[in-house]
Order: structure tokens, then sequence, then C-alpha cells
């Protein structure tokens, strides 16, 4: 983008366009092989590795993750795990900016996910624990005392229906025939 | 589902089934069942197959769509709606088409039908006389042909060639004597084989049509699954509009083929010659079908769009697999089926694909199912998941090695 050259080249816009659509298929399903993301867009296995590896060290992508239905996982695994989405409140000075609060956070392992947001609150946090009381407890002890934190409102999630664009639910058949003209 | 032989009903519970007294004409005589149907019944009596034998979406219908439809319901919106459908649609129909440069007036030239299929259907009725020669490209889809012959007329086929990518041209035309026909009917993007055709190598076949005076029967129902290139209808060249109909529908790009919905374009007499058989035969095509439609075309090009990025991917991988395993395939750029040749050893694609069947359980259907020009040629659709797909190219490479000498 801030290159001009780059975009000037046809070449240039070839990259655009496969880090584009690799950014896509690893969002996708980020299983996908080198040799199948190579089959699908019609880029070399080694090109296809190279883009990707530059996504990484460029911390366009900065990770890979499993999603997964942990009502489901309970039944077949011993893990238990409560999610809560919480609102945070702050009050700023002249020394602290939300930066500097986000810092604090975010470096608890419990916070999963911690996001700036327009609107009646400040910060949205997702808390991941192994119960209602260990969610409340780190709430209590660890977030509502940092200084800056006016108010914390607490859910709870109840049912997940949908996560990072998978429906949570029997995988429906194929009632489509099975040969059709 | 027959008056004979096919029922239905399970053999053995019981009664014997009674003999009908009604005789079938002999225009449904001299119809065989389609080749499709006897490749299903095979593969229905089979557990855990990977069918690369359907013709239609995996996706379900954009939910903005559904939900139009649902609150039609809602409100009440049960009644017929006018012969060529509501103006509403037709509006946006005509609107759509221009991306295609085809200009249409909704209230003459647009009818909107019971599936594309009804839309061919009055158009065979409407505009071929007994006696009449339509002209049918080959391979393709398997309703022209009985179309025609139920209207009265005659086909004659007109097989494309695997050298020419499958592609209409002067050369096929005229080996086939297609001067001497009336019209001729067509598919691109094609199914079975995926080709598709440009505005430049649609050019010469428009001159043919207008030096021998062929009307066009254009079905362009895959014409929003185009990879390569943009979509060209052939009504967009000069002179062609007067001598041409175009079909498309809501099937394949909205995956909307149960909902019923289609509709064609043409010049306002060959239109109104089709509302004056739709109106006796249909009356008005489903009402909450049409909802559907227009909400579909205000509002869902973005799913159109993530759709035709799947297809296109998973025709990418599937034609990189058969390259992979040294099947020929030509590369298909259109609709969703690829059209290998049957590898070797095998002559006979119905061989191969019931062997193939029965020893991996994968299903494609054998390319002579669509007419003459299709021998030698298996269809596979990539209207199914990715994960279906690979698993589906790891039997067919096993299955193919395992046979190779
Ligand atoms: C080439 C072609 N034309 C027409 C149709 C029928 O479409 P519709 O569902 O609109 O009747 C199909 C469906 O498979 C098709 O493949």
């Amino acid at each position: 983008m801030s290159d001009q050259s780059d975009a000037a080249s046809g070449e240039g816009q070839a990259d655009t366009e496969a880090r584009a659509e690799l950014l896509d298929l690893l969002c996708e399903n980020a299983r996908y092989s080198t040799e199948d993301l190579a089959r699908m867009t019609g880029l070399d296995a080694d090109e296809v590795e190279a883009v990707v590896a530059d996504l990484e060290s460029s911390g366009v992508v900065q990770g890979y993750a499993a999603v997964v239905d942990w009502d489901r996982a309970e039944s077949v695994t011993d893990a238990e795990h409560v999610h809560a989405l919480v609102e945070l409140n702050v009050t700023l000075d002249r020394e602290t900016g939300y930066e500097d609060i986000a810092e604090r956070l975010a470096q608890f392992p419990e916070v999963q996910a911690l996001r700036l947001v327009s609107g009646d609150y400040d910060f949205a946090l997702e808390v991941e624990e192994e119960s209602m009381s260990r969610v409340s407890r780190f709430i209590s002890e660890k977030v509502a005392p940092v200084p800056e934190i006016t108010q914390t409102v607490t859910h709870y999630v109840m049912d997940t229906y949908k996560e990072a664009g998978h429906r949570f639910e029997e995988t429906g058949d194929d009632d489509r025939l099975s040969v059709t003209p | 589902m027959s008056l004979d032989g096919e029922s239905d009903r399970e053999a053995g519970d019981g009664e014997e089934a009674e003999e009908s007294t009604l005789t079938p004409s002999q225009r449904v005589q001299n119809t065989p069942p389609s080749g499709i149907r006897r490749f299903f019944e095979l593969t229905e009596e089979m557990d855990d197959v990977i069918s690369l034998g359907v013709g239609e979406p995996d996706f379900t219908a954009p939910w903005n769509a559904r939900e139009a439809a649902i609150a039609s319901l809602e409100r009440g919106q049960t009644s017929y709606t006018a012969n060529r459908g509501m103006r509403d649609l037709r509006e946006r129909i005509a609107a759509d088409a221009e991306r295609w440069d085809l200009s249409y007036d909704p209230d003459e030239e647009v009818i909107v039908t019971a599936g594309a299929s009804e839309a061919i259907d009055a158009a065979f009725r409407a505009l071929v006389d007994p006696g009449n020669v339509v002209a049918v490209a080959e391979p393709c889809y398997v309703s022209y042909e009985p179309g025609v012959r139920f209207a009265g007329g005659e086909t004659l086929p007109v097989p494309t060639r695997a050298e020419d990518e499958f592609e209409l041209t002067p050369a096929v035309l005229q080996e086939a004597g297609a001067e001497r026909a009336d019209y001729l009917i067509y598919c691109y993007p094609n199914n079975p084989t995926g080709a598709t055709m440009s505005v430049e190598e649609l050019a010469p076949v428009a001159e043919f049509c207008k030096e021998h005076d062929v009307g066009v029967l254009s079905d362009e129902i895959y014409a929003d699954l185009t990879y390569e290139g943009e979509h060209a209808s052939i009504a967009a060249l000069p002179e062609m509009r007067e001598r041409t109909v175009v079909f498309n529908g809501f099937s394949k790009a909205y995956a909307m083929t149960g909902l019923r919905l289609g509709y064609a374009l043409g010049p306002a007499g060959a239109i109104e010659a089709m509302n004056r058989v739709h109106q006796y035969t249909m009356l008005s095509a489903p009402t909450t079908a049409q909802y559907a439609a227009v909400e579909a075309l205000d509002s869902c090009a973005d799913e159109v769009a993530e759709m035709r990025r799947q297809y296109d991917r998973r025709r990418q991988f599937v034609l990189s697999r058969f390259d992979e395993m040294g099947v020929e395939c030509f590369e298909a750029t259109g609709a969703f089926y690829v059209f290998p040749e049957v590898p070797d050893p095998w002559e006979d694609a119905g061989t191969f694909a019931e062997a193939l069947l029965e020893a991996e359980s994968v299903a494609m259907v054998p390319g002579g199912a669509f007419g003459a020009g299709g021998n030698g040629h298996l269809r596979a659709s990539y209207a199914t998941g990715l994960d279906d797909l690979k698993e589906a190219m790891r039997r067919l490479e096993r299955f193919v090695d395992e046979h190779r000498d």
C-alpha cells in the first residue's frame, strides 16, 4: 500500500491478490495444507509458503486457533469452560490513556479478548475460566481494583449459537438427491 | 411416480400392483427415461457414497431471500401474481440483465416462470411447429431434446468437440447440417462440460444464425458462475436481440433450486407467445418465490459473489487434482462441473463410472447421458464441500492408480 512502485507494477497487484486470497482461505480453515492452498489458488506451493510466512512475520496473521463448541467439549473431555463478556468503564487522566489500561488488562491469562469500543462503555473484555465463581473472583479481585476502572458489568454466556463464522448446530444432512441433471 | 414398472411402492408389500388401463401417449412412450435416472438408482442403493453427480448448489439460498419469502407468507401474500410475474420483479430482472449488455422492457419482454425449465418448455411450445428442426448443441442439459419432442418438433444434435473445448463453432454447426434448423438451443456456461464462450467466440455463431435465419434459444442459467472473464450473451451482439430468447433463473447463482423460479428475456412477440402457453399451463410463477427473488436481486450480490468464490476454489482444486493423477480434463471455466476424459484403460464412461462407484463409492455421471458429444467423458460436479471433494479425489486417484498398467 505504502510502496508506490509495488502498487504500480502488475506483480505487486498479484501479490496483493494472493495475500488477500490466502488470508481469506486461512480464516476459513487454517488447517488447509500448503498443497491444497496451492491447488485452490493456482499458486505454486513455494509461493504459498512465502506469502504465508510473510503474513506471519509481518504480524498480519497473529496465530491460529480452533473454533470449539465448549459445551460439546465438556462431554468428551473433563474441561469445564465458563465464558463471560465484561463491560468496563474507565476514567482517563493526563498520565493514563486507554493503551496503558489495555496493556495492564491484556496480560492476565484469563482475558481472552480485549477491545476498545464505542458506546455506553469503553472496553469489552472476554474472560474464560473454569467456573462462574472463578470468573467473578477474577473480576472483583483483579479487574475492578484497577484504579482507572470505574464500573464493571459481567455477562455470563449461557449458550453459543455461532462463533468465528461457524454455526454450532447439528451438522445438517445433505438432503439433495444424490444424482440430478 | 409412473403407471407401471417403476412404481414407488415397495415390491412385496402385500397387494399386487393393479394393471393400469391408462396408456401413456406415443409421445411419452417414445421418450426414454433420462440416462441420469439409472445412475441415480445405482447410487441410491449404496451407503456412504460421495456424489459428484449433483446438479444443484450445495449452498442454501441466502437468508435475506428466504426471510423475504417467509415475510410474504406472514403478510398473507398467497395469491396469484400477474401472468408474467410481479412487476417489481420484472423491473429488477431487466435492470440486472444490463450487466450483460442486455436491455429488455419489463412490461413486454420479460416473463417470470417456474424455473428456467418452464421457460424453456414454454419457448418450445410457443415457437416450434411440428416439423420444425431445433439444433441442440451437445453435450447438454437433458431436457432440451424431450422438450422439443413434446412440442412436436425434431431435434438435430450438434456435437461439440473436446478439441474445441466444447464450444460451438460454425464448423461444428455446418458439419451437423444446422443451416436447415429453425432454432438452435445451447447452454453456456455449460452443463455438463463447464465450458464458457466469450463474445469473440459467440460472434461467428451469431453470424451463422443470421446467415441461415436460425433463431437462438440461449440458456444462460449459469451466467453468474463464470470464473475467467465476463459472461457474454449472444443477444447483446448486433441484430441478435430480435432472434434470441435468453433463459436464466435463480436456481444456480442464488442456490434457490427448490423455489422454482426462472425467467426468459426476448423480443415482445416471442415473450407474448410464451405467455400464451404460460397463462394456460402455469398461470403465474410461485408467488412466495417471487418475493424471495425480489430480495435476492436487491440485497444478495455479496452472497452470490461468495458462493462463486467458493466454487472457483473448488474448481481449481479439482482441476489440479485431475492433472496430478494424469487424468485429462480440459479447463472448465463456468458452472460447477468439470468434464474429465475416461482414464485409461477404460473406454466406456458408463463402465468406468459403475466400477468406480462399486469400488470406491464415488459417483460421477457418464458423459453420454448428456448426448452423444459427451461419450468418453464423465461429469464431476464440484457443488460439494471441499472435504468431500478431497476425499473423492483421493479415492479416485487410488482407483485410477490400481488399474493403470
Ligand atoms: C443448463 C440448465 N438449464 C436449466 C436448468 C433448470 O433450471 P431451473 O431450476 O431454473 O428450472 C438446469 C438445472 O439443472 C440446467 O443445468
